[in-house]
């Protein structure tokens, strides 16, 4: 087979995952276009990524929710909630009753704490009392709106005035010294950008290695060295673009944290292989020696854990916690996930197509925005795209292998 | 009377990687029963599914021709309304509805708008009657064991107008007594006029009923042989399927189990909670090690329950006795322990129970023993995990172009292969087998058994559930049969006769 040949086949087995990338590509071109360049100005693109946070760790978590068939609608109000009781953390008694005067270093493991507790709450309504989760976190969602609005009556919105806590939705990592070269770009970032394009070649060398020793079916030279290279030019013009304005944001730290951690756990644990082949024949699973219950605690925990980081990355960002905090996110999430390719019949999904899916979502937002396109029409595109991305996921998916 | 009412001519149908059926064509003569055979893989369901229209017109290469015209169905219901109704391998009935809804699914008895549900539960009796199946039209399909489910598969398909009737593997979950009244009404359904095509692994039946039979191997048409020139006999049916001769389809001893015992249940009773009523009763059996024991019984006596209330208690029913492994009580509350401990339960119904349908020949092998494969049992090394997969493969001769293949996409038997790969892979001590040959060909039947006896020659024990009575005759060194709930026997393999074993589970 030529080198075509081999393109061709690669394209037609993976179009689903190339898909959702090729429909970002597409969606960042038309905006571009349409908007002269403000589109993918570095400005642009550095708050699209700060924007995407709070929605993305929901959706990353979601996409696991959705693996193993469950569905959970509390996560944005829970989100609120907790970004409120963060806010009251650190809040001063002297100015608000209820303030706790407690450093940011405490009551950010106290928030992702409780939000753990929370998602455990969920699954024990679901794994031991066998309630459906969708009745189960649409109670919570019931449960946690009537909670910010509780914690937030005396003083309506909570400013908060930690600057390390609102540096997470709003500052960026430090420079190195400026030593002169490259005014105006941001090094380190660069540095970062340098260094994680070694480690991915590192590691896909090694990986082709491992494979060969094995003599297993590995991608032709030609084919390998030219995936590289795309994924080089890829991370390179991102961070490029990045470095041109601010730097990297600790939003994108804690996302870019975040995914490659849940990717490395899904794709390459024993943990995450349970997580798939409970969602892809429950009975089975449990005849396997797996815990179906086990998994669904550490499922529901795991989302309650982001669903308070997502309470802390939307909390920081508006340096306040407000009433209305956390509304819609659940729906958001839920759609990134679906755009990024999980299934709803259970044990298919990626953790980074959920993150593409919110991608796509926040980009159609932005570049709407700066079209100057009212929010009805909006919510109208962001829905149609919704359903052309699953239509195009169902389509897709008997032709694959 | 020589009427052709169906010919397939030259067909061919490719999926990535394999060809199916290559070239085959396929003759049935109008009234009479026509058997399929062939080794698993062979492309015997997947002929059917062109003719149903599964796969539509345009998806393969090759003609139809039914009742004297050329057909070409896009879709299920267009080879319905020409008369041929299909019940498929994997049954297809909807769980949570009733029997009666089952039957008339699809064209539903209509009073204007609204269906009739009197007239609809009134049909419903009529067409189990036909099928003789003594049970209420109300219950619910997930009530009923695997052999009454396939014949109110029957059911529902004499429900339509048929003349071409399609039984893929209809037999394979029956016990004998089913088994024959099933043959029994394909034959009266072939005086008032009916055409069958039927496609089994169990030679006996299709010597018994076959008028004609059409042997497949690799995707081609090997021959056509009838039963009223002599043609068709036990050898002739396994020479053309596998290719060679099997003289003897159990291999014979080759070593005297010990007289240890490694597991042991006393006063073993279980209560199913969720249908509240009790399913064992005092149940009291053995296991020696080196041993193959086979639990005998109609569908429905209890013996996937027993091994299930052994294996970890999945369904938590209420148990009441003693378990001993090795000598030490245990009590075992997941799979996981029985598992870890190593007991192991390769359950009857792959496709509910065994495999993930959606995840691949690997993920499938490995799924119970991942840390196996896993640095410190947290990371899985992928490269080992195809390693393995490739291993069983081999050892197991499963027919995949890859072990990237999803299971969904293999032949039956090749999945039942896939399922006891992924038991063999936790390396138990004793290993309960439910319904191991299901479904499978006699080649990898032979195949299978020379697997067992080469288990416990390693000291392996196992305990095999079987309907089939030459199966558990051939295999067995003792015999339990079970009843009710109970065990109402024990032979052994010399004082065993068909006979004895139906005597007492019908007792
Ligand atoms: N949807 C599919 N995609 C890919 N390959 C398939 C698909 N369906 C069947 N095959 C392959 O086609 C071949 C024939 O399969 P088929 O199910 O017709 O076998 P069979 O004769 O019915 O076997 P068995 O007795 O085990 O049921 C097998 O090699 C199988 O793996
Ligand atoms: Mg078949």
């Amino acid at each position: 087979m030529g080198f075509f040949g081999t393109a061709r086949k690669l394209m037609q087995q993976n179009i689903r995952e190339y898909g959702m990338y090729i429909a970002l590509f597409v969606i960042m071109i038309i905006f571009t276009i349409t908007t002269n360049g403000t589109f993918i100005s570095s400005r642009n693109i550095v708050n699209l990524v700060n924007q995407t946070g709070y929605i993305a760790v929901l959706a990353i978590g979601m996409t696991l929710i959705i693996i193993i068939r469950h569905i959970d609608l509390s996560v944005g109000f829970l989100a609120g909630f907790l970004g409120a009781i963060a806010a009251l953390g650190m809040a001063d008694s002297n100015v608000i009753a209820a303030g706790m005067n407690l450093p940011v270093y405490v009551v950010i493991p106290m928030t992702l704490t409780l939000g753990i507790l929370a998602g455990l709450i969920t699954a024990f309504l679901v794994a031991q009392m066998q309630i459906p989760s969708f009745v189960a976190s649409l109670a919570g969602w019931l449960i946690y709106r009537g909670a910010i609005l509780v914690v937030t009556e005396a003083t309506g919105t909570i400013i908060i005035n930690d600057d390390t806590f609102n540096a997470i939705g709003n500052g960026f990592i430090p420079d190195i010294p400026d030593i002169g070269i490259l005014p105006g770009i941001h090094k380190l970032t660069l540095i970062l950008g340098v260094v994680a394009i070694i480690l991915m070649i590192f590691n896909e060398i090694n990986d082709r290695k491992k494979k060969q020793t094995y003599n297993f079916e590995t991608l032709p030279t030609e084919m390998f060295a030219i995936k590289l290279i795309f994924i080089s030019a890829i991370i390179g013009a991102v961070t490029w673009v990045l470095a041109g304005y601010r730097g990297l944001s600790w939003t994108a730290v804690v996302v870019l944290a975040v995914t490659l951690i849940y990717h490395f756990v899904m794709s390459q644990t024993v943990l995450g292989r349970h997580i798939y082949a409970i969602g892809g024949n429950p009975d089975a699973a449990e005849l396997s020696g797996i815990s179906v219950k086990r998994l669904i605690y550490v499922v529901f925990g795991s989302m309650g854990m982001l669903s308070a980081l997502s309470g802390i990355l939307f909390a920081s960002r508006l340096q306040s916690a407000t009433t209305t905090a956390g509304t819609l996110f659940e729906l958001d999430a839920i759609a990134a996930a679906y755009v990024g390719g999980v299934s709803a019949a259970g044990g298919v999904g990626k953790v980074i197509g959920s993150i593409i899916g919110a991608l796509v979502m926040t980009s159609l937002t932005s570049g709407m925005n700066l079209m100057g396109i009212g929010i009805s029409y909006q919510y109208m595109v962001r829905g149609a795209v919704l359903a052309a991305a699953v239509i195009f996921d169902v389509a897709t998916r008997n032709t694959g292998k | 009377m020589d009427i052709p009412l169906l010919e397939m001519r030259n067909i061919t149908k490719e999926f990535p990687g394999v060809k199916a059926l290559d070239n085959v064509s396929f003759r049935v003569t109008k009234g009479e029963i026509h058997c399929l055979v062939g080794e698993n893989g062979a492309g015997k369901s997947t002929l059917m599914k062109v003719l149903s229209g599964v796969y539509p017109f345009g998806n393969y290469e090759g003609d139809i021709l039914f009742n004297g015209e050329e057909q070409h169905f896009r879709h299920i219901s267009d080879s319905e309304k020409a008369g041929i109704a299909i019940i498929y391998q994997e049954l297809a009935l909807i769980p949570e509805l009733t029997v009666y809804e089952n039957i008339l699914l699809g064209h539903e008895i209509k009073n204007g708008f609204v269906v009739d549900w009197n007239e609809t539960i009134k049909q419903a009796g009529i067409m189990l009657q036909k099928v003789k199946l003594d049970i209420n039209p109300a219950a619910k399909i997930i009530e009923l064991g695997i052999g009454k489910q396939q014949l109110v598969e029957i059911a529902k398909a004499l429900s339509k107008d048929v003349k071409l009737l399609i039984l893929d593997e209809p037999t394979s979950a029956l016990n004998e007594k089913d088994s024959e009244n099933l043959l029994q009404l394909l034959r009266d359904l072939k005086h008032q006029g009916v055409t069958s095509i039927m496609i089994s692994h169990k030679l006996k039946e299709v010597i018994s009923i076959a008028d004609t039979v059409t042997v497949l191997r690799d995707g081609k048409t090997i021959c056509t042989l009838s039963k009223k020139a002599g043609e068709v006999s036990e050898n002739a049916l396994i020479k053309n399927m596998v290719g060679r001769e099997i003289n003897n389809i159990y291999p014979p001893k080759k070593h005297i189990p010990t007289k240890d015992v490694i597991l042991e249940v006393k006063n073993w009773n279980a209560r199913n909670p969720a249908l509240g009523r009790d399913i064992l009763k005092d149940v009291n059996f053995k296991l020696n090690r080196g041993e193959i024991i086979g639990l005998a019984g109609l569908i429905g006596s209890g013996r996937t329950e027993l091994a299930l209330s052994i294996f970890g208690n999945p369904d938590n029913y209420q148990i009441k006795g003693e378990l001993y492994l090795n000598g030490k009580q245990r009590k075992f509350n997941h799979p996981r322990d029985a598992i870890d401990s190593g007991v192991s339960y390769v359950s009857e119904d792959r496709k509910g129970d065994g495999l993930i349908m959606i995840q691949d020949v690997k993920q499938n092998i490995s799924l119970a023993n991942l840390k196996e494969l896993a640095s410190q049992g947290l990371v899985v090394d992928n490269n080992a995990e195809i390693k393995i997969a490739n291993k069983y493969k081999t050892e197991l001769n499963i027919k995949t172009p890859t072990v990237e293949q999803k299971v969904s996409n293999l032949s039956g038997g090749n999945q039942q292969k896939v399922c006891l790969g992924k038991w063999l892979f936790v390396k138990p001590n004793v290993l309960i087998l439910d319904e191991p040959t299901r479904g499978i060909d006699v080649g990898a039947k032979f195949e299978i058994y020379t697997i067992m006896r080469e288990l416990v020659r390693q000291g392996m024990s196992i305990i095999m559930i079987s309907s089939e009575l030459p199966e558990v005759l051939g295999m067995s060194d003792r015999i339990y049969i079970v009843a009710s709930g109970r065990i109402a026997g024990e032979l052994s393999a010399q004082e065993a006769t068909q006979e004895k074993i139906m005597h007492l589970a019908t007792n």
